[in-house]
């Protein structure tokens, strides 16, 4: 071809990049204003940029360790909460890039998650409570999927705090399929955790609750008041909680807080702490004490060691009473059938961390400047040895000298222990605020030359923070290298956006031995409080790029009835019921008139034939509250009733081509 | 005396010289029969590929032509070209297509046949064949000039981009598109079929051709077959 013919070729890919010159002229030109080019350093001379800048020469390496340049991955992924965005949150590390939100308790408008298409609002309806949509969770702790104590990439689970409810996501597309609301609690806390091989999911309760949510006074607390456990059993080949081969079992009213299943050694275990052993009801409006100080009397709170393996033994014996038609094993029964010990554990703990191997369960009290570390051994001898004194309610507590292993003085506020590789310990300190590496004894001693079970460094950040997440640091394998730390308040480290100022998750370097571990990273985050996150090395997870046939239906990971290829669109009327079969590819919808009447109820099978990474096209319905995100392959089916008249633009709201403005269809609904 | 059909299948191989010379024979046979399993099994293998790089593509787009069938990222250049009105990839050579393997096949069976033509004649059963992969290629010039240059003009882009015959071989530029077109070990196989069929029509000419010029039991001239080499 000539020249001139191949300018007349480039011509309208030359207008197709118009829209993306004018949004980088127009950026560039905003922060133009801003800067002259004299103030600019030489390219190329580090130095004088971070002199510029008024770097150090920590802050270059940290920015070395964590810079990710345009096209290269990250080596870490971490699944962190959403907080009460009742989200998941998918960042990917050392470079702290939020990659994806996942739609879980609440509706996501960027993923179609709860507006019309089927495959979400099912979900969403699964997580109604007594009847009534609740369109929002507070999401605490997801739990990666494990086979034999190490993530597999498979699957990742979260709780919902608020409301007692558990969710599946599925991690070949990031999607939930499926929430499970806990018909006998009305909150929880301790959850989500897995057993080793991901066969139960754990879910401890926290504020004290008549079981199935009747009505008691707080007169009555310690008779009528209760605290749960409840084990989901977690099915891999439907990728579904069985609801109807799961169980709880009763627990005194002490607010159990988080829990962690044992592993190796102590596989078949399930460790839980609590507080509020003092049974506090509160009522500082009238004169009793608050509950923060009613529910920090007492020095000692308990240890809840569950025996699973005999629980679920005594369960599938159908020892257990139906409370709002779920399965649980009651108090006495957890008692006779020896399923439930205590061990006292210092002051209104919040972690309670199974060590790699499974021999140490490690509690932080929170109002205790130490960490208590179990010995799994120890507390089987005591069980063996027998003689125990009981709670009011008759549940054997082991001695704490009989048990405990050591403590390591930490300092002040010390909340969730998490494990390096190395025989080093992280405990994130709320009240300093600072991240400690502490080293573990025993067989842990000799992996590092510091002293076993002392407290090696301090890390400051900024600040308060609550859970710590290290990579793979609750597995039987952990990888060390990175620790983030989840900061409850940011204060001053970024800009002010007015009262409501954003979450802070630090990143720490850990590589290092002894007293080394910088902080490396800040990741600023306005959606939520992330509460506790897990990271994944990233070449673990295996995603679809797109889905696997055209016609996929994400709900049932399985080709849809309703699969529409090109060719085969059609529009059929039976009566008031209209039914539509349209497919989207770049860039059309067909069909693009819908004509029907007032009155008509109308089902839309939305088929995306595309078969090209990230050629997503969306569905946006005005009037009717439709709003779709459909990936390549994927088919999408919404319902309504057309009960406005009038004509109505359906269009693409995921730009997908030079030519996605005139990606548009109308509906025209006859009075 | 030689009748018309002598004269097309040529001498037969005498039976007396076999024995001695046995090489000489079957030297056409073997490159004849090469030819012919080459062309069999080149119809399992691509004979001709398109990349398609653009910074949107990272891993690239391509098309793999086999003689009955496209293969590789068929619907998503597809659904590029439908932005310039070209037609789909499928409604090219659909008849080639059809007819791709019964027609290597046959000329397969020509090249077996050329086997028993010792005559002159030889070569034209065997022409098809050594003509065979210019042939493929001068048809797949057809189809990218018929469809490059027939484009819809209602089509999105029509009025930008005009009719254009993308390169058969090498590298090409259209829009943000580079295209590289390269010829695949199937058509290789085609194009070493041509040559075993010329080395295999050259020794199978240096074999009979003294038998032609003296046919055998011509007491006057005989035969000094070995004196030839």
């Amino acid at each position: 071809m000539n020249l001139r013919t191949m300018k007349k070729y480039l011509l309208p890919f030359v207008l197709m990049a118009v829209v993306g010159f004018l949004l980088v002229t127009a950026c560039s030109g905003i922060g133009g204003d801003t800067e002259t080019p004299e103030s600019a350093a030489a390219p190329g001379d580090i130095n004088a940029i971070a002199a510029e800048r008024g770097l150090t020469p920590a802050d270059i390496e940290a920015a070395v360790k964590t810079y990710t340049p345009t096209g290269q991955h990250d080596e870490y992924i971490m699944f962190a909460s959403g907080g009460h965005s009742g989200q998941m949150l998918v960042i990917g590390m050392p470079s702290m890039r939020l990659l994806k939100l996942i739609g879980v308790f609440t509706p996501e408008p960027w993923q179609g998650w709860g507006y019309g298409a089927e495959s979400s609002m099912e979900v969403l309806e699964q997580g109604k409570i007594n009847g009534e949509e609740v369109l929002w969770g507070d999401t605490h702790h997801p739990a990666l999927s494990e086979t034999g104590g190490e993530y597999d990439g498979e699957w990742v689970f979260i709780n919902d705090k608020a409301n007692a409810r558990i969710a599946v996501i599925d991690l070949r597309d990031f999607e939930t399929k499926q929430i499970v609301k806990n018909p006998i609690a009305i909150n929880d806390h301790g959850g989500t955790m897995v057993t080793p091989d991901t066969e139960w999911i754990i879910e401890g309760g926290q504020y004290a609750a008549p079981l199935g949510w009747e009505y008691a006074s707080l007169a009555d607390y310690e008779e009528e008041y209760r605290g749960m456990v409840t084990f989901w059993k977690f099915d891999r080949e439907s990728g579904r909680i069985q609801t109807d081969q799961s169980f709880a079992i009763e627990l005194p009213p002490y607010w159990q807080d988080l829990c962690d299943a044992g592993k190796l050694v102590s596989e078949g275990w399930v460790f839980c702490n609590s507080f509020n052993t003092e049974m506090a009801t509160g009522g500082v409006e009238d004169g009793e004490p608050p509950f923060e100080a009613g529910a920090s009397q007492r020095d000692m709170d308990y240890m809840h060691i569950f025996n699973l393996d005999k629980a679920i033994e005594v369960f599938k014996a159908g020892q257990t009473e139906m409370v709002a038609d779920f399965p649980v094993i009651s108090l006495q029964t957890a008692i006779d059938e020896e399923l439930l010990y205590f061990a006292p554990e210092p002051k209104s703990p919040h972690g309670v961390d199974v060590s790699p191997g499974g021999d140490y369960m490690v509690v932080s009290g929170k109002l205790d400047p130490h960490v208590t570390i179990y010995s799994f051994e120890k507390i089987q001898s005591a069980i063996a040895a027998g003689g125990f004194e009981t709670d009011d309610y008759g549940i054997p507590i082991l001695d704490f000298d009989d048990v405990v292993e050591s403590q390591v003085e930490v300092g002040l506020g010390p909340l969730h222990t998490q494990f390096g590789p190395d025989g080093y310990a992280y405990t994130s300190l709320f009240l300093e605020p600072a991240v400690a590496r502490w080293t573990m004894g025993g067989p842990y001693a000799d992996l590092n030359d510091d002293e076993p079970w002392s407290l090696v460094t301090k890390t400051f950040i900024h600040y308060n923070v609550g859970h710590l997440a290290a990579a793979e640091g609750d597995t039987v394998s952990p990888d060390g290298k990175y620790l983030v730390s989840l900061n409850k308040w940011a204060i001053d480290r970024f800009q002010n956006v007015g009262p409501l100022v954003p979450q802070n998750l630090q990143l720490l370097d850990i590589s290092q031995p002894g007293t080394t571990m910088p902080l490396i990273d800040d990741m600023p985050l306005g959606i939520g409080e992330p509460h506790y996150a897990q990271i994944i090395k990233a070449d673990k997870l295996d995603p679809w790029e797109v889905y696997p046939e055209i016609g996929w239906n994400p709900a049932t990971q399985s080709l849809d009835p309703n699969a529409t290829l090109a060719g085969e669109e059609r529009i059929e009327r039976d009566g008031n019921n209209v039914e539509i079969w349209m497919t989207a590819v770049r860039s059309h919808f067909n069909p693009e008139h819908v004509e029907i009447n007032q009155g008509d109820h109308v089902i839309w099978h939305l088929t995306n034939v595309e078969r090209a990474y990230d050629a997503t096209h969306g569905f946006s319905l005005p009037g009717y509250n439709i709003n779709i995100s459909i990936e390549p392959g994927e088919t999408a089916t919404f319902e309504f009733d057309a009960t406005q008249d009038g004509v109505f633009t359906y269009y693409c709201s995921e730009f997908c081509s030079a030519l996605h403005l005139e990606m548009v269809g109308y509906m025209l609904v006859q009075p | 005396m030689a009748t018309s059909l002598e004269k097309i299948i040529g001498p037969r191989t005498p039976e007396e010289n076999l024995a001695e010379d046995r090489f000489r024979f079957r030297l056409p046979i073997i490159f004849f029969l090469i030819a012919a399993l080459l062309l069999i099994a080149s119809i399992f293998l691509p004979y001709w590929k398109m990349t398609l790089q653009a910074p949107q593509y990272p891993k690239g787009l391509s098309i793999t032509a086999y003689i009955n069938k496209l293969t590789g990222d068929v619907g998503e250049i597809d659904g590029l070209n439908h932005y310039i009105g070209m037609r789909p990839l499928a409604e090219a050579a659909q008849l080639e297509r059809s007819l791709s393997i019964a027609a290597v096949s046959v000329l397969s069976l020509l090249l077996v046949a050329a086997i028993f033509i010792h005559s002159k004649y030889a070569v034209l059963l065997a022409l098809p064949a050594i003509l065979y992969p210019f042939i493929f290629l001068g048809d797949m010039y057809f189809w990218l000039r018929n469809f490059g240059l027939n484009l819809d003009p209602t089509a999105p882009l029509s009025n930008a981009i005009k009719p254009f015959v993308p390169p058969i071989l090498g590298v090409g530029k259209l829009a943000q598109f580079v295209t590289i077109a390269q010829v695949q070990s199937g058509y290789y196989l085609a194009l070493m079929a041509s040559i075993s069929i010329l080395i295999g029509l050259y020794f199978q000419r240096r074999a009979y051709k003294p038998l032609i010029d003296s046919p055998a039991g011509s007491e006057d001239q005989p035969i000094a077959i070995t004196d030839l080499d």
